[in-house]
């Protein structure tokens, strides 16, 4: 252990909730995008899931609302080393659409495609069962557009760069492909509970 | 029907990821890194310089990971800019604000002295990076001006003629940092106060379009860094001023 001479960190109690390295930003939710914030409205936005498919196809705004919503409460954790606690988004389970199109048994990973182009990669396993969302309202309101409103993906139990805003699609692979970040030094899996920062951690 | 699995590439509208390799260990290894000077640029903006013997170098606009630790094992990770250019002293420099109540800004302008060490890990992130080939426009406020730094000094001390530009923003003189080395490159935008003669208000259309008028051939590659409100408004400024969405890359300080 490297001890910082005179360094003891705010006051604080432990808190397991918190994967190591974090912080509790509180009541902040920081934005970090990389591009320009898209005007792009409930109309415009669509989401389609393909690749590796029986029945790839596309949803408008009011096709998803027609899902079974679902809801996520629980913590997100930033990779520039904030968590926020106790988030409430509201949208459709990512299994609602998936068990429309129904994944080939050779399906392993996907590409999460955003409508300005942003990418990222997630293995198929960490995007079913009830572990990914469409989320499009947080906190009982429309989600902002800085925060990828009017619909992003939600995966809160990876680093939140997998939770692509704006979500436009996913592909299904039966290999994994590096999305934006993690072509740019970024972990493929990205879980903050083991620290998966960046390529190699 | 069934679709084929070929590499998806989507409409990419913003710029282009992947121009600049970020190697592996470097982005993996923490390393002791010794504070060798601190220097002083606003009441409330410090700028560290820290020696780092097997740093493997950088390219402006990256930054890095640092972390400090406490008796009890306790850990703070921030992410930092790098403000100093690449060069081959093993040295690099990091200006940090004074941030209310942040537990890491707040150890560097309260108890670090030369003689400490902390540990870094870096330079982490391409994307941001800008290594002097293309024509650049840079909009940055505060301390988003760090990594915009490290580019203009990149620019001065290779002695590159690709042209760059700098719009600044600060509250005030006495708030604007490196104040001292900006020279024809650069336009400051004051907020609330000003020299005077100067008119104090926001960075608007005014400042942004003339730049875009004029632009060098092949046009810029726009670089905006700092707070979100401020890089929303920068951005969208550029946007409507003609610059190309997938032209702008964008560094929020959260």
């Amino acid at each position: 252990m490297n001890v910082t001479r005179g360094f003891t960190g705010r006051p604080r109690v432990h808190n397991e909730a918190l994967p190591p390295g974090q912080y509790d930003a509180g009541d902040d939710w920081p934005v970090l995008s990389a591009e320009v914030t898209p005007d792009l409205t409930p109309a415009e936005w669509s989401f389609r899931v393909d690749g590796l498919v029986e029945e790839p196809r596309s949803w408008t705004w009011d096709e998803a609302h027609a899902l079974p919503g679902s809801v996520y409460e629980g913590d997100i954790h930033c990779v520039t080393s904030w968590s926020k606690f106790g988030v409430r988004f509201g949208g459709v389970s990512l299994d609602a659409f998936l068990s429309v199109v129904r994944p080939h048994v050779s399906a392993t990973h996907v590409v999460a495609y955003s409508h300005t182009g942003y990418t990222t990669n997630l293995p198929l396993a960490d995007v079913t069962g009830g572990r990914a969302w469409i989320a499009w309202e947080y906190d009982g309101s429309p989600l902002t557009p800085e925060h990828g409103g009017p619909a992003r993906l939600l995966v809160p139990h990876l680093y939140f760069w997998k939770s692509a805003k704006w979500i436009a699609g996913l592909r299904v692979l039966d290999h994994e492909e590096a999305g934006f970040w993690e072509q740019n030094g970024y972990h493929a899996r990205g879980n903050p509970w083991e620290e998966q920062r960046y390529s190699g951690d | 029907m069934t679709e084929t699995a070929d590499t998806y590439t989507p409409r990419t509208r913003f710029a282009v990821p992947g121009r600049i390799a970020v190697s592996e260990q470097a982005a993996t290894l923490w390393q002791t890194a010794t504070i060798t000077g601190i220097r002083r640029e606003t009441p409330h903006a410090a700028t560290f310089r820290l020696a780092v013997p097997d740093w493997a170098g950088h390219l402006p606009g990256q930054h890095l990971m640092l972390r400090l630790t406490a008796g009890d094992g306790y850990v703070a990770q921030r992410h930092y800019s790098i403000a100093s250019a690449p060069d081959d002293s093993r040295h690099i420099e990091l200006t940090l604000d004074h941030v209310d109540g942040g537990e890491v800004s707040g150890w560097f302008h309260t108890v670090a002295e030369p003689g400490d060490t902390v540990e870094v890990r870096g330079p982490l992130s391409g994307f941001f990076a800008w290594p002097g080939d293309r024509p650049a426009l840079l909009l940055g406020a505060g301390s988003g001006v760090v990594p915009l730094m490290s580019m203009v000094r990149h620019h001065r001390a290779q002695g590159l003629d690709v042209p760059l530009r700098l719009l600044v923003s600060a509250r005030s003189p006495e708030e604007l940092v490196y104040a001292r080395e900006y020279g024809a490159e650069t336009t400051p935008v004051f907020t609330r106060s000003a020299p005077e003669g100067v008119v104090v208000g926001r960075m608007a259309a005014a400042h942004v379009a003339p730049l875009l008028a004029e632009q060098p051939p092949g046009g810029w590659e726009a670089y905006v860094c700092g707070s979100n409100g401020f890089a929303e408004h920068a951005s969208r400024l550029l946007v409507a001023a003609g610059q190309p969405v997938d032209r702008i890359r964008i560094e929020r300080f959260g």
